[in-house]
């Protein structure tokens, strides 16, 4: 019997698809903002004067805070995922957990500069706004709808690394699953159960070429050196998400906050 | 070999995806991730909203029967020409063939059990009802219908009282789905074809799938940002496309056609690939010029993503761009006539078998070549400034799209209508239906180039009385296309419970989807194909 039987661990899902499908929406999402600093170009170069006074209006210290904190955060996502890799649970939901304080973090900062500038009147369609010079009404507009979107988009990943933080915590368990198809034609097996005492708890047909298949799972704790580096595709790809929306705020950075 | 598959194939009595699986009930289908379910899913949804589409086409046709008002009010009238290019646009043309043939067939024609990702096409589907339901709603909601026409133009956009901002984001939703099949088909071409099926072995539908896709990703993101920043425009004023706070309309120009000039080839490049599964079937011959219509594919998708300017020629861009966007236009041509005489090529010699199928086919091939060579007229600077916003645009534009895609579309009902629901349908009464509708189709849109050529703005609600008998003629035409689109409807929905059981191959075709029983079993394949061979070969199959 033991001739008969190969064991084979069930195939993965495909993860390298998961990876393309991921890099191919990091894509659209990149397009995305590409249409907005196209038009950012544009207004830059149309109203190069009024885009300056504008930009002097920012905070450059909350701008440069916010930068150190998503580029913390990129940092601390990484050592999550490496952590995984490892094996070592506890420290990458430490440093997940991290990472989702950072990105609370920094959307609290931007509450707070949003909050300044419509105190002094300084929003799209505001009647101080509207006083001022059309360069700097459009920088305003574009600052608004650019950091706007982006803090939705640190929002939505802020979630999406909830909801992995708790994919984790909640799964200690990984199965597997074992198969059979090497039956020939005069093999035949059978399958039972036994408890502790030695009694006999359950007990399968015969089995034996009319059967294609024959599937055992097992429910374990997955011990250091069983993880997998594709196990983790779904970590990987939130931390992909992740780092685009870091990359995003680098370039929004010096645009709005640094030339002036 | 392939022969003894067909026999098992057809003998077999096997339950197909219909019976298998959770097969009862209306949850059954919203919840399947069957992909063939999901085909069919949005074909259901696309031909209603296309049967919706036509009405309100009728009724305009029927309003400009006469100079003056005939049926309705200008505001109505606007409403309805806004109405009919968004319903056309985003529900019917753009996802008509990806969406529905392409989701049924993409992974029976690559040897795959489905797509690579089946939840997220699902998802696709929920978000492609979601828009069209927004769509409705904003009808009715608001302002009242949009009439600004399907192209949302600032600064129009920006004031018009009408609904603009819930049928713009209803757009922006049904962008994002969109997206999402594009981005699906796109890496299911990459992951999941089957063993032994090298790139150019694959049948030349999924080719046009995948340059299909990647123009979805590349530049459907474009129009979700302008039109969230004319909602952003409507509700906060941030005046970017706005001219009174230094804004400029020919940005959101710029933006709306860098998706939307792509986005007709999303709606063709589909068509095409369903024509190059057709010829070779009927004409009984490998396809002539495979790589080349492979990659012309390709090429249409990237040439075609650097021409969007030559709808801005007399809207204020620079010389220079009018120049350089003419050109490109004119090189976005070789890649099409490639494919066009690649199947001339193919039928050239052929064993030819006149079926509906090809009936279509061979429409598509005509009627898509007048809508092309028109495009090279507009094309030309000097030939557009005399016909930019005439009805010789608009009969340009349907010629194309609706003697293209719309042919194309049909064209893939017929052919893989018995492989989709397992029946026949009546193939006199098929033939008739595509008769009424070639003719109709060119009595409603002929005249409306030469009523351009001669002045017709387009988008008008009345006319100078030299018109009248160019539009009427027209009028008449839409009845003759709509009789047609009937006579074609009844017959295949009497097909679905009264037509006979078609068999696994009833056209003889010789690619993936005709080797498994119709319709197919839940899993497509019993054992996943070995692919030794191209996509069209007939040596050994003309014996039968």
């Amino acid at each position: 019997m033991s001739r008969a039987i190969g064991l084979i661990a069930e195939k993965h899902r495909d993860y390298t698809g998961a990876k393309i499908g991921m890099w191919l929406f990091l894509f659209t999402e990149l397009l995305l903002f590409g249409g907005m600093f196209l038009l950012y170009a544009v207004y830059r170069v149309k109203y190069a004067q009024g885009f300056h006074y504008a930009a002097t209006e920012l905070n450059t210290f909350i701008g440069t805070l916010n930068t150190l904190i998503l580029l913390t955060s990129s940092l601390t996502m990484v050592l999550s995922i490496a952590a995984i890799q490892r094996g070592d649970k506890k420290v990458a939901v430490l440093f997940l957990v991290l990472t989702i304080l950072l990105g609370m973090f920094f959307l609290v900062n931007k509450y707070f500069e949003w909050s300044a500038k419509i105190h002094h009147g300084l929003y799209p369609n505001s009647p101080t706004l509207d006083t001022l010079q059309q360069g700097e009404v459009l920088f305003y507009g574009l600052y608004f709808t650019m950091t706007g979107l982006h803090g939705l988009h640190v929002a939505i990943g802020v979630t999406i690394l909830i909801v992995m933080l708790t994919r984790i915590l909640k799964q200690p368990y990984k199965s597997v699953s074992l198969e059979t198809s090497q039956f020939q034609d005069s093999d035949t097996a059978q399958m039972a159960l036994y408890d502790r005492g030695g009694n006999k708890l359950w007990q399968s047909e015969w089995i034996d070429d009319t059967v294609e298949r024959v599937t055992v799972t097992f429910k374990y704790l997955p011990l250091k050196e069983k993880f997998h580096r594709e196990d983790f595709t779904a970590l990987e790809n939130t931390g992909l998400y992740w780092h685009l929306v870091d990359v995003i705020w680098i370039f929004l950075f010096p645009l709005f906050y640094l030339i002036t | 070999m392939t022969m003894a598959n067909e026999v098992m194939a057809s003998g077999h009595a096997e339950a197909s995806f219909y019976e298998q699986g959770r097969s009862s009930g209306i949850f059954a289908w919203i919840f399947s991730t069957d992909h063939k379910r999901i085909g069919i899913l949005y074909l259901t949804s696309i031909l209603s909203f296309f049967a919706v589409g036509v009405l309100v086409g009728l009724l305009m046709k029927l309003e400009l029967i006469a100079p003056g008002k005939t049926i309705m009010e200008p505001q109505m009238y606007n409403a309805a020409f806004t109405l009919h290019g968004v319903i056309m646009i985003f529900l019917f043309i753009i996802p008509g063939i990806p969406a529905a043939f392409g989701n049924f067939l993409l992974p029976l024609m690559i040897g795959a059990k489905d797509v690579a990702f089946p939840r997220l096409n699902l998802l696709s589907w929920w978000l492609y009802m979601a828009g069209a339901i927004l769509a409705v709603l904003s009808l009715f909601t608001g302002g009242g219908p949009a009439d600004t026409g399907w192209t949302f133009y600032a600064p129009y956009s920006i004031r018009s009282a009408g609904n603009i901002s819930l049928t713009v984001f209803a757009a922006f939703v049904l962008g994002f789905s969109s997206i999402l099949t594009g981005l699906n088909f796109v890496t299911t071409i990459h992951r999941l074809r089957a063993p032994g099926m090298s790139w150019f072995r694959m049948p030349l539908f999924p080719w046009a799938l995948y340059a299909t896709g990647w123009i979805q990703i590349i530049v459907t993101p474009i129009i979700g940002i302008t039109l969230l920043l004319v909602i952003f425009e409507r509700a906060f004023g941030i005046g970017i496309f706005d001219p009174a706070k230094g804004g400029d309309p020919i940005l959101y120009q710029h933006l709306f056609w860098i998706y939307s000039h792509p986005a007709v080839y999303i709606m063709i490049l589909p068509a095409m690939g369903v024509v190059t599964e057709i010829i070779p079937t009927f004409a009984r011959k490998t396809i002539f010029g495979y790589k080349a219509i492979a990659l012309s594919s390709l090429a249409i998708a990237s040439v075609g993503s650097l021409v969007w300017g030559h709808h801005m020629y007399v809207s204020g861009q620079s010389y220079l761009a009018d120049w350089v966007f003419s050109l490109l236009t004119f090189l976005v041509a070789i890649p099409s006539a490639i494919k066009v005489f690649n199947w001339l090529a193919t039928l050239y010699k052929g064993s030819i078998w006149l079926e509906t199928p090809l009936l279509y086919t061979l429409s598509f091939i005509f009627l898509f070549s007048i809508g092309g060579l028109t495009g090279l007229m507009n094309a030309a600077v000097a030939i557009d400034v005399h016909i930019h916003d005439t009805s010789f645009i608009v009969g340009h534009f349907h010629y194309v799209m609706f003697g293209g895609t719309g042919f194309g579309f049909f064209a893939a009902l017929h052919y893989w209508f018995p492989k989709m629901f397992g029946r026949m349908y009546n193939r006199m009464v098929s033939k008739v239906a595509w008769l009424l509708m070639f003719i109709g189709f060119n009595v409603l849109y002929f005249p409306m180039m030469i009523m351009g050529w001669q002045g017709m703005p387009r988008r008008y609600y009345d006319y100078l009385p030299e018109f009248h008998t160019g539009q009427l003629i027209s009028t008449i035409g839409s009845w003759i296309l709509t009789a047609g689109l009937i006579l074609l409807a009844v017959n295949l929905i009497r097909a679905l419970t009264k037509g006979e059981k078609a068999e696994a191959n009833p056209w003889g075709g010789v690619t993936l989807e005709w080797k498994v029983p119709s319709p197919p079993p839940l899993e497509n394949f019993e054992e996943i194909p070995q692919i030794d061979h191209g996509a069209y070969e007939f040596k050994g199959e003309m014996a039968k």
